[in-house]
């Protein structure tokens, strides 16, 4: 078997295996419907009308996207560096920490001031948590999947330690919990009366940011070639160490502000479960995007409604809420194969 | 080389044609080899030599025709079938497992995988036969890896022989010797062909060919144009074959050196991994001149390419631009400091393949206030820069916003240059500038490096073919474990004696004049 | 010292070599992978599926070989989707392997939550039992750490030996090591990269969802959420810290077992009640991240590994 590219894919092939892989998806999802004993079409319309079907369900949607949206850039900024940058799930851990040390009264700043303020703090944790992973892979030549990997690890337990000690919540009644964020760091809702707060608003902006700096800037132009070539980049003059480094500080940036958006925007404080794996489906809302940051938004969207939808359907007849991972996981395997079958024709020999 | 009218025919390709795409690599080529024969197939880069051999061998199959060995229908697209026929190929690329011993290179893939355990013994006595048969000195339990490229060819070589080949391919087998080395290959061929061994010979170098064979194939953009007896031709019939039309020679006009634009006084540098070090060297850059640098690949041209280049420090000696000692070397220091860099490979060194044309024009320039400023890019200037390349080296491509990988090699070397020449640099490093390129591009290269020269700038020119190297010097170096010969002026050395030097003798006496 | 009554223990040896074994089993599973030239990140879900399918398949009845089986079969299954996705497709594998990790562990937690909708505690099932071997076990200290173990235990150290042999004393050992250093030189010599690397990457994947069954199995007797924790991961670690190479790397995660076990009984000492038992629970992590560190040199990477093979690239 060969892999002979294709030299002018027309508009065809460009959208079409896309489409066939979404339409596989469907197909699998159906097909585990099926194996749950229930009605797939019954099944498919419940997640489509719990993603999408009421004002509710709609609010539901984006504020789940919310994190998505982060995490996933954060993925899509590494991998387009060749960043494996696995870790988000502890940035955006490490973002929620000093999210919560800053907003539950240690600094006596008023509103305006104390949101900026703990998410650049926040960010910069981040930032710091990818740094050392990063800078491993550049001394040392450590493999950076392994290392974030594992951090992950630690952090949940880190974390653990700290609501269970220093950060515990003294009128929590034992459930491990941080305090509560005290109202200035809140993040304040849209519109009275939705429970869609700002950070949604934040995220795109923040989408919109990443793309003007990948397409406008010379660190966007930087990042791209080295992820594109290292070697080539090097020879050409272009300092990569560094550029590796600024892209593990806006990776983990980005994703620790998810963290902090989910702390100040929805939930106000610090629990174990504060991440059901943001940082692990980001990398599948990253890849469906193409790793483009416009795409990001669109594919956060589509994967907070395939959760939010699988929540609801399975409230409603007890298909196990864990579809939709597999749906997830399927729709990213189909896509890379999809993406690739785009640009080559499959030849005997 | 035998009659061979009256030889059988141990291989028949009939109608062979192969497409990649809208590119016909091979356009219904059919031709006999007798038993006996060394053949050799000529033609220029991108002629579709390797593809036919790779068809005959097995890693492709072809899209029609057929191949015949000897008398039978040969299965396509499987190397095993192949072998199994007798078809042996030497690659020119090496197919060897660097990690594994050279009996292990060997006997890999002979013994039925589900066996368990090795017949080591048997093994190695045969190969030990081979070796002395054909003079292929090798040592068994050798680790690859640590092999220089001569012995790693006799490795490959015995790979066929172990596995008892009748028709032998070699595709450019000499690209990576020392004449003295060809020579030792030519022999041993000739002693395969004592034993009713057949050859083909895959080579662009017309020498080669009209001392080794006995018949030439000619391919011209994947078509058979000529089919001579050796005997009966000439190198210059056979170059306007080739090309398909009149070679035009190459003109060096005679031009007077200038001053010395970059100096390196007993630099050394250290081994890195299996690359050689620099020894001790010391090297004359003058504008207005080219400077080549002969040497078998492997043995410091890289490490050499590397300081030059700005991507490599001395460890030991001197380094002076224009007089002035060099401080702090980066390959961004090269770039300013006027140095112009042609990178070995231009598909993993010199160009981003999924960058546009545009974004490989600016990649060492895009800090320049013209294309970016205060972090922002200009793409407009950049385009013009893009576009104007592309006029003035004739780039042939659909437009500045094609990804550069949809370009052929030429069009891709000439981008390359073109960005690097657009800066008037004062020092060109062409490291094997025209590898791999139709003649078309290779001309094109040469006559480029040449007007730079006369221009005034200083070229070092790095290539592991002496052909190359010699029409195009003022000053032949020879490079050969990392030591540098002294400086021979255009038309004092034959290659023979050069090729002396590329052994690594001449280096003995101490101390070479600047 | 009492560091030293726990190290010269048997209980502690025996409890390391028990905790070692779907290591074993799981690292020389990549390894054969690596080896090839695939690096496989499903690692982590396919311990996962097999360690469900092997208990579910005794939960639901068959005997306990058949459990090891069933989760053997699952394992080649998930390696059959990763090694086709990325060696005649060619996709990154880094991207492949997080997916099929993904796929793996949703599909799990999707048919548990299928076959046992209401539970709150996993029901446990009759797991393997330790088969002491004569004589060999009154041994002192060796006896009841190394031979008063399940059988999965001496099934571990018998793969470890068995992929040595396969890997250097036989033709398909050579062709591995071959394929995952230059794919071309296996295939000039009439052998086939798609066929020896997907091969492998089923075997490999096979061998890591025994070492997931091993936990449902041997160690625990129920399934729950969470089970394998990391040590997928850690067992690419143990890879690269044993050079590629079965013995060392069995060594690797005997030793990497040991101070697990060593945390496991610090927590229960003085010093734990100091610091905070989550130290404890971090340090095989940190350590799998200095293992990497400490190996970084790694002149013995595969040289082919996570390169697709493209036939004969122009």
């Amino acid at each position: 078997m060969r892999l002979e590219p294709v030299a002018d894919p027309g508009l065809g092939r460009t959208l079409g295996f896309p489409a066939a892989a979404l339409g596989a998806t469907l197909a699998f999802a159906m097909a585990l419907a099926l194996a749950a004993g229930a009605d797939p079409l019954a099944v498919l319309g419940l997640m489509i009308k719990g993603a999408a079907g009421s004002k509710f369900a709609l609010l539901e949607t984006l504020n789940r996207a919310t994190p998505l949206i982060f995490t996933g850039l954060a993925v899509a900024v590494a991998f387009r560096a060749k960043l494996w940058n696995i870790g988000a799930e502890a940035q955006l851990y490490a973002g929620a920490i000093v999210t919560v040390l800053l907003g539950t009264g240690a600094l006596g700043l008023p509103w305006p001031l104390l949101l900026p303020v703990s998410a650049l703090f926040a960010a910069l944790a981040g930032a710091l948590v990818l740094l050392g992973p990063a800078t491993l892979k550049l001394r040392f030549g450590v493999d950076e999947v392994v290392t974030t990997l594992l951090f992950n690890f630690i952090m949940l337990l880190f974390v653990s330690y700290l609501l269970e000690g220093p950060m515990k919540d003294p009128a929590g009644m034992g459930w491990p919990k941080s305090q509560k964020l005290i109202a200035e760091a809140r993040l304040p809702r849209i519109m009275e009366g939705l429970r869609l707060h700002w950070g949604f608003l934040l995220a795109l902006v923040a989408a919109l940011g990443v793309w003007v700096v990948q397409t406008r800037t010379t660190l966007g132009y930087e990042m791209r070639a080295v992820g594109l070539n290292p070697e080539a980049a090097r020879f050409a003059g272009l300092p990569v160490g560094r550029i590796m480094i600024k892209t593990a500080l806006l990776s983990g940036g980005l994703a620790a502000l998810a963290g902090w958006s989910e702390v100040a925007g929805l939930k106000g404080s610090l629990t174990l479960d504060l991440s059901p794996g943001f940082g692990y489906t980001g990398i599948i809302v990253a890849m469906l995007a193409l790793l483009n940051p416009l795409g990001v938004v669109v594919s956060a969207l589509f994967v907070a409604g395939v959760f939010v939808g699988a929540d609801s359907m399975s409230r409603a007849i007890g298909v196990p809420t864990y579809i939709a991972d597999a749906l997830m996981a399927a729709a990213l395997l189909f896509m890379v194969l999809a993406l690739l079958l785009s640009r080559v024709r499959v030849r005997r020999g | 080389m035998g009659g061979q009218a009256q030889a059988r025919v141990v291989l028949r390709l009939s109608g062979i044609t192969k497409r990649f795409g809208p590119l016909v690599a091979n356009d219904a080529i059919t031709f006999d080899l007798h038993e006996g024969e060394v053949i050799a197939l000529l033609g220029e880069n991108g002629a579709g030599k390797t593809t036919l051999m790779n068809i005959l061998f097995g890693h492709y199959s072809a899209d029609e025709g057929a191949v015949e060995l000897f008398g039978a229908p040969l299965a396509p697209g499987n190397p095993r079938a192949a072998l199994a026929a007798g078809v042996g190929m030497v690659h020119q690329h090496f197919t060897l497992a660097d990690n594994l011993t050279v009996m292990e290179n060997i006997v890999l893939g002979t013994e039925p995988l589900w066996r368990l355990g090795r017949g080591r013994a048997a093994a190695r006595r045969r190969v030990e036969e081979l070796s002395r048969d054909f003079g292929l000195a090798v040592h068994p339990d050798a680790r690859v890896g640590s092999l220089s490229v001569g012995e790693r060819q006799r490795v490959e070589i015995l790979k066929a022989l172990y596995r008892e080949a009748r028709i032998l391919i070699l595709d450019e087998p000499t690209a990576v010797l020392t004449p003295q080395e060809a020579d030792d290959l030519f022999a041993t061929l000739r002693k395969a062909v004592a034993r009713g061994m057949s050859v083909i010979f895959i080579s662009h170098k017309l020498h080669e060919v009209m001392a080794i064979s006995s018949r030439v194939l000619v391919l011209r953009h994947g078509k058979l144009v000529g089919e001579v007896r050796t005997a009966d031709t000439d190198r210059h019939q056979l170059a306007t074959l080739m090309v398909g039309a009149e070679v035009a020679a190459l003109e060096v006009r005679p031009h007077a050196p200038g001053p010395v634009l970059m100096a390196l006084r007993a630099v050394s540098t250290p081994a890195r991994g299996n690359a050689t070090g620099l020894k001790g060297i010391t090297l004359d850059l003058r504008a207005g001149q080219i400077t080549g640098l002969a040497g078998v690949s492997g043995n410091g041209q890289a490490a050499l390419a590397a300081l030059v280049g700005g991507l490599d420090l001395p460890e030991a000696g001197e380094m002076e631009m224009s007089g002035a000692p060099v401080e702090g070397w980066s390959p961004r220091r090269a770039v300013d400091a006027g140095v112009a860099r042609i990178p070995e490979d231009r598909h993993k060194t010199g160009t981003i393949a999924d960058f546009t044309l545009t974004e490989n024009a600016i990649l060492e320039s895009y800090g320049d206030g013209k294309f970016s400023r205060r972090g922002w890019m200009n793409w407009r200037a950049a385009e013009g820069f893009a576009t104007d390349i592309i006029a003035t080296y004739d780039v042939r491509c659909p437009g500045p916003a094609t990804r550069i990988r949809l370009l052929s090699g030429g069009n891709m070397q000439k981008l390359i240059l073109g960005r690097v020449l657009e800066r008037g640099p004062k020092i060109i490093l062409a490291n094997q500038p025209v590898r791999g390129l139709d003649i078309g591009a290779v001309t094109y290269v040469h006559q480029r490096l040449l007007r730079a020269r006369d221009e005034g700038a200083a070229v070092l020119l790095v290539s592991e073919d002496l052909d190359e190297v010699m029409a195009l010097s003022d000053v032949i170096h020879v490079i050969s474990e990392g030591r540098l010969s002294p400086g021979f002026a255009r038309g004092t050395m034959t290659p023979a004696e050069l090729g002396v030097w590329m052994a690594g003798h001449g280096f003995e006496e101490a101390g070479h004049a600047a | 010292m009492e560091i030293f009554d726990i190290l010269l223990s048997a209980t502690f040896w025996a409890a390391a070599i028990r905790i070692a074994s779907p290591l074993i089993f799981a690292t020389m599973g990549e390894l054969i992978c690596e080896r090839a030239g695939v690096l496989n990140l499903g690692i982590e879900g396919i311990m996962i599926a097999g360690a469900f399918t092997g208990w579910f398949a005794v939960y639901s009845g068959l005997p306990l070989p058949a459990g090891v089986l069933m989760a053997l079969l699952v394992g080649m299954a998930f390696g059959a989707l990763q090694g086709v996705l990325t060696v005649p497709f060619g996709l990154s594998q880094h991207v492949v392997g997080l997916g099929v990790t993904l796929l793996a562990t949703s599909m799990t937690y999707f048919t548990y939550r299928l076959a046992l909708p209401e539970v709150t505690s996993p029901p446990r099932i009759e797991a393997f039992a330790e088969w002491p071997v004569p004589v060999l076990s009154a041994i002192p200290l060796v006896g009841p750490s190394l031979f008063s173990q399940t059988p999965l235990t001496y099934l571990a150290f018998a793969t470890v030996a068995a992929v040595a042999f396969v890997l250097y004393r036989t033709p398909l050992g050579l062709a591995l090591r071959a394929v995952g250093e230059n794919p071309a030189s296996v295939e000039a010599q009439g052998l086939s990269v798609t066929g020896l690397r997907l091969g492998a990457v089923m075997a490999g994947s096979g061998l890591m969802a025994v070492g997931g069954a091993f936990l449902t199995m041997s160690a625990f007797n129920s399934f729950f959420f969470e089970m394998v924790n990391g040590r997928g991961w850690i067992c690419i670690a143990l890879v690269v810290f044993g050079a590629w190479k079965p013995w060392k790397s069995m060594l690797g995660a005997v030793l990497f077992a040991a101070f697990d076990a060593l945390q496991i009984r610090l927590q229960q000492m003085p010093i734990g009640a100091h610091v905070p038992y989550q130290v404890f629970l971090m340090m095989p992590f940190a350590l799998s991240i200095l293992a990497l560190i400490l190996m970084s040199r790694r002149a013995e990477v595969p040289a082919a590994l996570m390169v697709p093979y493209n036939k004969g690239e122009r």
